[in-house]
């Protein structure tokens, strides 16, 4: 019973809070109507809605979200290759993370993206750049999940190796790294979120590539029912990657 | 493993080894000639460089300006933040109707609402400071939420039963009570807000930090850019320890 109303004040609540944006959309769109707001400045959500479906076919989204979508994956292929096996050296040698680790937290709260300028320089106005600031940026958190699995691995599962006698590479491929795996998962689902958030960002900052850039050139044309849709697409393909990512960790995750 | 004692020493070497090694690679690189020249500049030219900037007032004019921007930024952002998470961590009904747009617009791309930001706030500081404030509302707001739901109980019926007031509450239970997470929240605000007034800056200003990095990007002066970008890193990875330094002070009670 007390399950039932629980839920429906649940769905309740979320009703409540699908009406209150969309009564905040036509509260804007009176507004703007009435003179209230600069209709120059924010032009009417009606305007934007209508603006969609012609950005979609005049400016080829789909292309440029495959283009945005070939450098976040290239982006994750190398957080993977890369990344993965950096946690994994420093989980080895223990020196190298009792020296390092700091570092590489202090990498994570860098502001890594400002370095973009230096990309520019080193591979030029392209993919390769946008694909390199994405990985740049998301590393940190895989060499740190990493680490932080490897070393969370109950001591009973390594004994239980040792008394099997496992040598070093079956210690690693049956014990070590299935242990450590849900953590890696979750370092690799911030690195790729991170990832995600620049490789967009870095496309509207250099005007190049897919999504991002589809943003700038709007503004630039001041067409501007074309950049707040543009806008709210892009807002609401992060949420759907952001969804995606979150569900498929906790798919991969074992039942703990 | 933890019976292999390492002593600070040995990893004090280890540190300078590494370093030695990452500015010999570097300065052999320079040296070859593989990349096009200048992108990778002699030490010596950076050192140099860095030795200008730093003596040079119109670097700390910059430096003030982008500093007050992120100031004021986080100013906003951070009470806006602080109030949104107090209100959805303390009201189960608010938290399922709102929490999730704030959850799911976190981690969007906020550089791509610089537009829109030039257009309400104009291309002067406003702009760059809305950046900052779109930036650092989300993680902040996020944190004191979830701080919130994590008071002891007690505290809380502890205030009520003193019929202490709204502010009362606020000010003596919540805000103490769920310093370790909020602190974090600054912590992550103050990054991404750093991020958001910079790189609006690098897109369209003609003042702060981030327009002198894309300045020396377009006259491909690369020892100032290295020197730019060594300054900026070492202040916000410096303001981060800090803010995590406060969080872990003084506070006993946090397990």
């Amino acid at each position: 019973m007390s399950g039932t109303t629980l839920a429906a004040s649940r769905s309740a609540a979320r009703v409540v809070g699908v009406v209150t944006v969309l009564a905040a959309v036509a509260l804007v769109e009176l507004a703007i109507r009435g003179g209230a707001i600069n209709r120059f400045i924010v032009p009417l959500p009606s305007e934007i809605l209508l603006a969609i479906p012609r950005i979609i076919v005049d400016e080829n989204v789909l292309h440029r979200f495959w283009q945005t979508t070939q450098e976040i994956l290239w982006a994750s292929l190398l957080l993977a290759v890369v990344g993965i096996p950096l946690g994994l050296l420093l989980y080895r040698v223990r020196i190298l993370r009792l020296a390092c680790e700091t570092w590489v937290a202090a990498l994570a709260a860098a502001p890594i993206v400002l370095t973009y300028p230096l990309f520019l320089v080193i591979f030029g106005r392209s993919a390769t750049t946008i694909v390199m600031i994405g990985f740049a940026a998301g590393v940190a958190p895989v060499i740190l999940k990493t680490i932080e699995g490897l070393v969370s691995t109950r001591k009973v599962l390594t004994d239980v190796g040792r008394s099997f006698r496992l040598s070093p590479a079956q210690q690693f491929w049956k014990i070590l790294l299935p242990a450590a795996l849900p953590s890696v998962f979750v370092g690799m689902k911030l690195g790729l979120i991170f990832a995600m958030i620049n490789i967009v960002g870095i496309e509207f900052l250099i005007n190049f590539g897919g999504l991002g850039q589809l943003i700038n050139e709007l503004a630039e044309r001041y067409d501007l029912p074309g950049t707040y849709g543009a806008i709210c697409f892009v807002v609401l393909t992060s949420i759907v990657f952001f969804d995606v990512t979150e569900r498929l960790e906790r798919w991969l995750r074992p039942i703990e | 493993m933890t019976g292999l004692a390492i002593s600070g020493w040995r990893i004090a070497m280890t540190r300078l080894a590494i370093v030695a090694i990452v500015l010999a690679a570097w300065e052999a690189l320079a040296a070859s000639g593989l990349l096009f020249r200048d992108v990778v500049p002699s030490l010596v030219a950076i050192v140099q460089a860095l030795w200008r900037l730093l003596g040079n007032p119109d670097f700390y004019a910059n430096l003030g300006i982008t500093g007050a921007e992120i100031g004021m930024a986080l100013l906003i952002g951070g009470f806006a933040g602080l109030a949104a998470g107090i209100l959805l961590g303390a009201n189960r009904f608010l938290s399922r109707a709102y929490e999730a747009l704030v959850y799911y617009l976190g981690p969007t791309p906020k550089i791509i609402f610089f537009p829109v930001m030039i257009m309400w706030f104009g291309v002067g500081t406003g702009s760059k400071i809305a950046m900052g404030v779109v930036s650092c509302f989300f993680p902040i707001a996020i944190s004191a939420a979830s701080g919130m739901r994590q008071i002891d109980r007690v505290l809380i019926r502890v205030g009520r039963s003193f019929r202490a007031s709204a502010w009362q509450m606020v000010s003596k239970i919540y805000l103490p009570a769920m310093r370790a997470p909020l602190v974090n929240g600054i912590r992550l605000g103050l990054g991404v807000a750093i991020i958001g007034t910079l790189l609006a800056e690098t897109k369209l200003s003609n003042r702060g930090i981030g327009y002198l990095i894309i300045q020396a990007y377009s006259t491909f002066d690369m020892p100032r850019m290295y020197a730019l970008l060594i300054v900026l890193f070492v202040l916000s990875i410096g303001a981060n320890a800090i803010i995590s330094r406060l969080g872990a002070a003084k506070s006993p009670r946090a397990a």
